[in-house]
């Protein structure tokens, strides 16, 4: 009985932080727009297969660019494939892909971050440099440079997403443990006797997470415009994959006969996108607060 | 500020030692070997070998390298491996091209950017804020693709009120392309609007707190001058930085815009070349939009550093 009493005490101060957060939210409506976006889209990932009324390599040559019906309400392409079915297929790809690029460059970017921070001198100075030479080649340009030699296919463009944003990772964590490590309860478990993998992963890592959320969301949308933009240049995923991307560069063939060859898969990828970065922004304001775009 | 850009420079020499010789070690793992893509899967292998002495690719890694970069510096970009035409002059007329479509996006994105800014700014928390800031961060993160198409199947297909293919003669003057250009400046813009539109937001919300605005106010100037002559002329900073940066940031988004609307610039120059395992195209087209890419970020920092004298950077 005491016991749950003191632990309601203690949890009430952080009800209402929660609260006053939510109470924020309100005035953003973008935000709760775009989480439930995003909710949304891994939703249908994760239960599109199931929902989807058609196999999403079905072809029917009799049906093909069929405008939205009954049977198929985001009509057919020019195989006669029913285009809300891959659509819907397509959503886990996307998702998995960019998720999965920006995971890898987020893990690596971290730990780039904080050693090269932690370490300073001479190899932080080499690490970064090394970083500001990948940030001066274009990420497109770079993906399609390396996407060209590697071949294309799922597996590389998820090592190139994730390749090319550990550098922007590096940089926003560095900065921040650059920072911490300036503080005294650093100063204090160093005074402790601590070892510095001690250091770097208990007291620093934490107090940098919210700062990581608020990239990973930004890399993640930034990872489905350039799985996307890949995709579209036929240089991503491979067909019959129903990649959005690939979906909307075979539209461009078919578009001015049957639009909803394009607007399709086109709005999903817009949607989408629009989804994370309302979400990415509203994250920054929960977490981050009085950062730059909070002004 | 000199030493400063001197050593920027110095840093921008190495950045693109290091990025030639990326670009060149990366186009070096090719699937196919450019002797057979030369002359076709059909070719005997004495030919094959013939050629690959001949363009010195059975010598070292390294000696090809130098070589490579000892003849891009002095201006000789090799031939075309598909059109046999020297590279140089092909990249350098795609590149005005993707020059003079850049130049409308910018004449477009930058004043309507500030001026979503600046109104975002003012009403700051109200409706019109929030619907600014929405639309361009909306518009931030669409693909060019997803949003050219979508121009074309409006503005092009279903009103008709723009071509909706932009594949002209690349020798075209400007005023020849200026009718093919709106639709693919409209489409760069829509990304550049929101990053300018935020920056101008910020930036002004934070000159207007500052005293010396408040200041102006109260001695009765004009809401007019007190915007433009005590907010907007320290506000716009950062809109600067960004402007300038957008230069090089404008060199990848043509990419894309320019395949979609078959504009031919240097983007689509580099998407043709890599779908051909076009080497010399490949490598020199990625050369020039590097070059451009840390040339615009150093004009952006100086830029900065002499608008703004309180913040001298690199110190």
């Amino acid at each position: 009985m005491v016991l749950t009493n003191s632990s309601k005490k203690q949890n009430e101060p952080k009800i209402s932080r929660l609260s006053a957060k939510l109470k924020r939210l309100r005035r953003y409506p973008t935000t709760l727009i775009g989480f439930s976006i995003v909710i949304l889209f891994l939703l249908v990932a994760v239960l599109g297969p199931w929902i989807a009324p058609y196999k999403y390599t079905d072809q029917n040559l009799a049906m093909r660019l069929q405008p939205p019906s009954e049977s198929h309400i985001f009509g057919t392409d020019q195989f006669g494939r029913d285009i809300f079915s891959r659509v819907l297929v397509g959503s886990r790809d996307v998702l998995v892909v960019a998720g999965s690029g920006t995971s890898l460059a987020i893990f690596f970017g971290m730990l780039v971050g904080l050693f090269s921070a932690y370490r300073g001198g001479l190899f932080d100075e080499i690490v970064m440099r090394i970083m500001d030479v990948i940030l001066s080649i274009p990420p497109l340009l770079l993906a399609m440079v390396i996407l060209f030699s590697l071949g294309p296919s799922r597996l590389n463009v998820i090592i190139v997403v994730g390749f090319l944003y550990i550098p922007m990772v590096a940089r926003v964590v560095r900065s921040v443990v650059l920072e911490l490590k300036t503080r005294q309860f650093v100063e204090a478990a160093r005074l402790r006797g601590e070892s510095s993998l001690y250091i770097l992963f208990n007291e620093i890592l934490p107090n940098v997470l919210p700062h990581l959320a608020v990239e990973a969301s930004m890399r993640f949308s930034y990872s489905i415009f350039l799985v996307a933009s890949l995709g579209f240049l036929g240089l991503g995923v491979q067909p019959p994959s129903p990649d959005w991307g690939l979906m909307v560069g075979d539209a461009r063939t078919w578009f001015h006969q049957a639009r909803w060859v394009l607007f399709f898969p086109a709005g999903a990828i817009a949607l989408l996108v629009v989804g994370v970065g309302f979400m990415s922004d509203g994250l920054r304001r929960m977490l981050l607060p009085g950062g730059v775009s909070d002004v | 500020m000199a030493g400063y850009i001197l050593k920027r420079l110095v840093f921008i020499f190495i950045t693109l030692l290091l990025a030639s010789i990326i670009i060149f070690s990366i186009t070096q793992f090719l699937p196919g070997d450019v002797a057979r893509i030369i002359l076709g899967q059909f070719a005997t292998d004495t030919a094959i070998e013939n050629l690959r002495e001949e363009l010195g690719l059975n010598r070292a890694l390294h000696i090809q390298y130098i070589d490579w970069a000892g003849n891009f510096v002095r201006g000789d970009w090799g031939n075309s491996l598909t059109s046999k035409l020297p590279v140089r002059p092909m990249v350098m007329a795609r590149l005005s091209n993707s020059a003079m479509l850049a130049g409308m996006a910018l004449l477009i994105y930058v004043p309507l950017g500030i001026i979503l800014g600046v109104i975002a700014a003012l009403k700051r928390d109200k409706w019109p804020d929030h619907l600014i800031s929405g639309i361009s961060m909306a518009f931030v993160g669409l693909p060019e693709f997803v949003s050219g198409l979508l121009l074309i199947a409006f503005l092009a297909i279903g009103l008709q009120w723009f071509p909706a293919n932009s594949s002209i003669n690349p020798d075209s003057t400007f005023l020849e392309a200026l009718p093919f250009l709106i639709l693919p400046a409209i489409t760069v813009s829509l990304t550049g609007l929101g990053y300018i539109a935020r920056m101008t937001r910020s930036g002004t919300i934070d000159v207007l707190r500052n005293d010396y605005v408040r200041a102006a106010d109260l001695k009765g100037l004009p809401a007019w001058q007190v915007l433009i002559r005590h907010t907007l002329r320290n506000s716009l900073l950062p809109t600067v930085t960004v402007v300038a940066m957008g230069i090089g940031w404008l060199m990848g988004g043509l990419i894309v815009t320019e395949t979609v609307y078959g504009y031919p610039g240097l983007g689509r120059l580099l998407v043709y070349a890599i779908q051909r395992q076009d080497l010399p195209l490949i490598q020199a087209g990625s050369m020039i939009i590097v070059a451009i890419y840390s040339f615009s970020n150093l004009a952006a920092d100086i830029l900065y550093g002499m608008l703004n004298p309180r913040i001298r950077v690199g110190k």
